[in-house]
């Protein structure tokens, strides 16, 4: 394949794991800003979604119904169990920084054991809802001025298309409730002085559990968007979070387009570098990333720095 | 264990003391049959053998199915009364498909379970893990791991490979009817580690000597999750594709592989190993219809199946289509499980042959397992006659290639135990215990 057909094609690919990694890593964002929580177990929420996803799915009879309603269910019911796992767990431990890592460490260990016990090793698809294979044009220079043609092999699918449309709305709606709603209002309250927001009649603790849950839900949704792609899977939470991890110290801790920028950036590179060069070097440009952002720009790219 | 105690007093009444004692055996003759049979052996302790299982970690979908398959084996070996008379128990731990954990593991069989072998593992980086402290413990170490480890000669005296062929001869007698049938222009894809590694170098030296050429080799990440980016390096002269991928990618794999090429694709051979425990019918494996595959053993009852096959579809619980008969979904991993049933067998016969009493007689084990040449085919070893090299540990079955067409795989071609000889390239039992 041609340099120029190859690099749209990898770029496409790059765009639709940045999609993914936004949606995950603004749960881990949002989570870490308000209530200053390193939620280790981001990453099963994450595949709890998928797997739920299946579950739902195969219990509607498969098919878009199956979907759409996984895409509805999954989120809610994630969300829910973070929320619990909020008041039950963390609560108790007063968001104390490091126990509630060892919390959140516990707590990713009893969802994937769990989900090995009751769903399996296996790994299952979702049938996406539609799946046309888009096959994409490039323009050449030939005689007579630029002319199409259809490269081999350079197409991507509307599911993908979707995927990458559905991650933006929902970012886009996802910045409206913290800007625009008085309850997105009541988490940047919280988030900037929690004592002092308590002092003005927020209830924090509320805030607290729906942020965790909300998080999560986050995650989920993006495990049901990629379960089509991939398949549900009890390990398909470790990668997702150290990627998520690497957006959200790049991006800026609590910063929600600097999550954005950042998921651009490592989903592009990812595509690109490891088409052209190798998947190992993306992997140390990402790291070799996290490192200079750490030495240079602890705050992240669009990161403030602490008061 | 219950100590006995003595009583302090002397017997008051010798003579009904001995007549209970005597009603005593008889009602644990009558009521326990089970003991009855074993009582022919020096003792009746059961013979122990250590199940080193991936029941987590990404193997964790075999080393389920593994366990059902030698669950079900020793089962049927007890019910025929055991090995020389004694009962076998499977002692299982998991390994987490973890190459440091499977050293554990094999420790703990040999210190604390007191177990008479160790056997079971699979994935090829848990083996090369393992096999070391199995033979600084000088415990008998039976894999079923299909990698070449075994007869290349990296292992030691103690790890011996007779249940499943090992890749390097599957992939020389696939080569001919790659070559011959599908084309003579291949690109491989496959996992970049050892056993992706394996797949290349025999399957590219295979295809030179068939007169074909391996034109690109894709070497993929082991942990990857998206395909697409990889496929166009595929050249386009290339006539027939040969993918053999590993853990749970490998639908995501196939399916992005049939976005690719969309309408226009070149002949497509994989080694079921890339579906294993897959179902045929998932949604995005269409795309599969009327390519080709390596079975170890047909997982879809073909017409002429043997007796044998049905006696060990029965014994497992598994149906025509190779899934659990009590879950039509939950897909076996067929192709390879065999391997564990019949190494159970072949331990079973190498302890008779040895007079097996306990650990003390692990060498003659050995010994006599090296000493082995031929199995028929029969419920011992369902997947097909065998052919055993005590030089090189190894042992060497048929091949199946096998058509995806509406869905289940037919068997179009069986090959020969002898399109998978290579020249030796060990001899352990040139090496001291």
């Amino acid at each position: 394949m041609d340099f120029g057909p190859y690099l749209m094609l990898a770029s496409l690919e790059g765009a639709v794991t940045a999609a993914v990694l936004a949606l995950m890593a603004a749960g881990l964002s949002l989570v870490f800003g308000v209530m200053r929580v390193v939620n280790v177990a981001h990453g099963e929420f994450y595949m709890l979604g998928a797997v739920l996803a299946w579950v739902v799915a195969s219990m509607a009879g498969g098919g878009a119904a199956g979907f759409v309603l996984a895409l509805a269910v999954a989120p809610l019911v994630v969300g829910a169990v973070a929320a619990a796992a909020d008041v039950t767990v963390l609560k108790h431990l007063d968001y104390d920084p490091e126990r509630t890592i060892v919390a959140t460490i516990g707590l990713l260990y009893i969802l994937q054991q769990l989900t090995l016990m009751g769903y399996g090793p296996e790994a299952r698809p979702v049938e996406p809802p539609f799946n046309a294979r888009i096959a994409l044009p490039w323009v050449e220079w030939g005689q007579g001025g630029p002319q199409l043609y259809w490269p081999w092999g350079l197409s991507i699918t509307s599911y993908k298309l979707f995927v990458i449309g559905a991650a933006a709305a929902v970012l886009a709606g996802l910045w409206a409730l913290m800007t625009h709603t008085r309850i997105g209002l009541m988490m940047r309250a919280t988030q900037l002085d929690g004592e002092m927001a308590q002092a003005f009649g927020i209830p924090v603790e509320r805030v607290y559990a729906l942020v965790f849950g909300l998080g999560a839900a986050l995650a989920a949704l993006a495990g049901v968007l990629i379960v089509p792609i991939q398949q549900a899977h009890y390990l398909m939470g470790g990668d997702a979070l150290l990627l998520s991890f690497i957006v959200v110290i790049i991006g800026g801790l609590g910063s929600l387009a600097g999550t954005v920028i950042a998921a651009i950036l490592i989903g592009m590179s990812d595509g690109i570098i490891s088409v052209f060069f190798s998947p190992t070097l993306a992997k140390i440009i990402a790291t070799l990333l996290v490192a200079f952002v750490l030495v240079f720009r602890p705050e992240g790219l669009m990161g403030k720095r602490a008061r | 264990m219950t100590e006995t105690k003595t009583p302090s007093a002397g017997p008051a009444d010798p003579s009904r003391r001995s007549a209970i004692a005597t009603l005593a055996g008889a009602a644990a003759a009558t009521s326990l049959p089970l003991w009855a049979r074993y009582t022919h052996a020096q003792t009746a302790a059961p013979i122990r053998i250590g199940f080193q299982m991936h029941a987590t970690g990404i193997g964790s979908a075999y080393g389920r199915w593994y366990d059902r398959t030698t669950q079900a084996a020793a089962r049927l070996i007890n019910e025929a009364g055991g090995i020389n008379g004694r009962p076998v128990e499977i002692i299982t731990e998991d390994d987490g498909t973890d190459p440091k954990r499977g050293a554990e593991v094999v420790e703990k069989f040999a210190t604390q379970h007191n177990c008479d072998v160790g056997y079971g593992t699979l994935f090829s980086h848990v083996v090369m893990g393992s096999a070391p402290r199995a033979g600084e413990l000088q415990l008998p170490y039976f894999v079923v791991s299909e990698g070449h480890h075994v007869a290349s000669g990296k292992l030691n005296r103690w790890t011996v490979q007779p249940g499943i062929t090992d890749v390097k001869s599957q992939v020389m007698a696939m080569a001919p009817f790659v070559a011959e049938t599908l084309g003579k222009k291949v690109t491989m894809i496959f996992p970049d580690y050892a056993f992706g590694h394996d797949h290349r170098d025999f399957f590219t030296e295979a295809m030179a000597a068939n007169g074909g050429e391996v034109i690109a080799k894709l070497a993929i990440p082991p942990t990857e999750t998206s395909f697409t980016k990889y496929f166009p390096k595929i050249p386009r002269e290339t006539e027939v594709i040969y993918h053999v991928m590993v853990g749970p990618a490998v639908l995501t794999f196939v399916k992005e592989m049939g976005e690719f090429f969309g309408p226009s694709r070149p002949a497509i051979f994989g080694f079921i190993d890339s579906l294993e425990a897959v179902d045929l019918a998932s949604p995005g494996l269409e795309f599969l219809e009327g390519t080709y595959f390596w079975e170890g053993m047909a997982r879809y009852a073909q017409p002429d199946q043997t007796e044998f096959d049905r006696h060990y579809r029965a014994a497992i619980g598994i149906d025509q289509n190779g899934a659990s008969t009590r879950d039509p979904k939950d897909v076996s991993t067929y192709a390879h499980m065999f391997g564990c049933w019949e190494t159970l067998y072949v331990i079973k016969a190498g302890m008779e042959a040895a007079g097996y009493a306990g650990p003390a007689d692990r060498q003659k084990l050995i010994e006599a397992v090296e000493a082995m040449t031929e199995w028929p085919l029969s419920n011992e070893h369902p997947q097909g006659a065998k052919l055993f090299n005590g030089k090189t540990h190894q042992v060497f079955g048929p091949q199946y290639i096998s058509k995806l067409e509406g869905g289940r795989l037919n068997v179009v071609q069986t090959t020969p135990i002898e399109a998978g000889f290579y020249p030796d390239e060990v001899d352990y039992t040139t090496r001291s215990f």
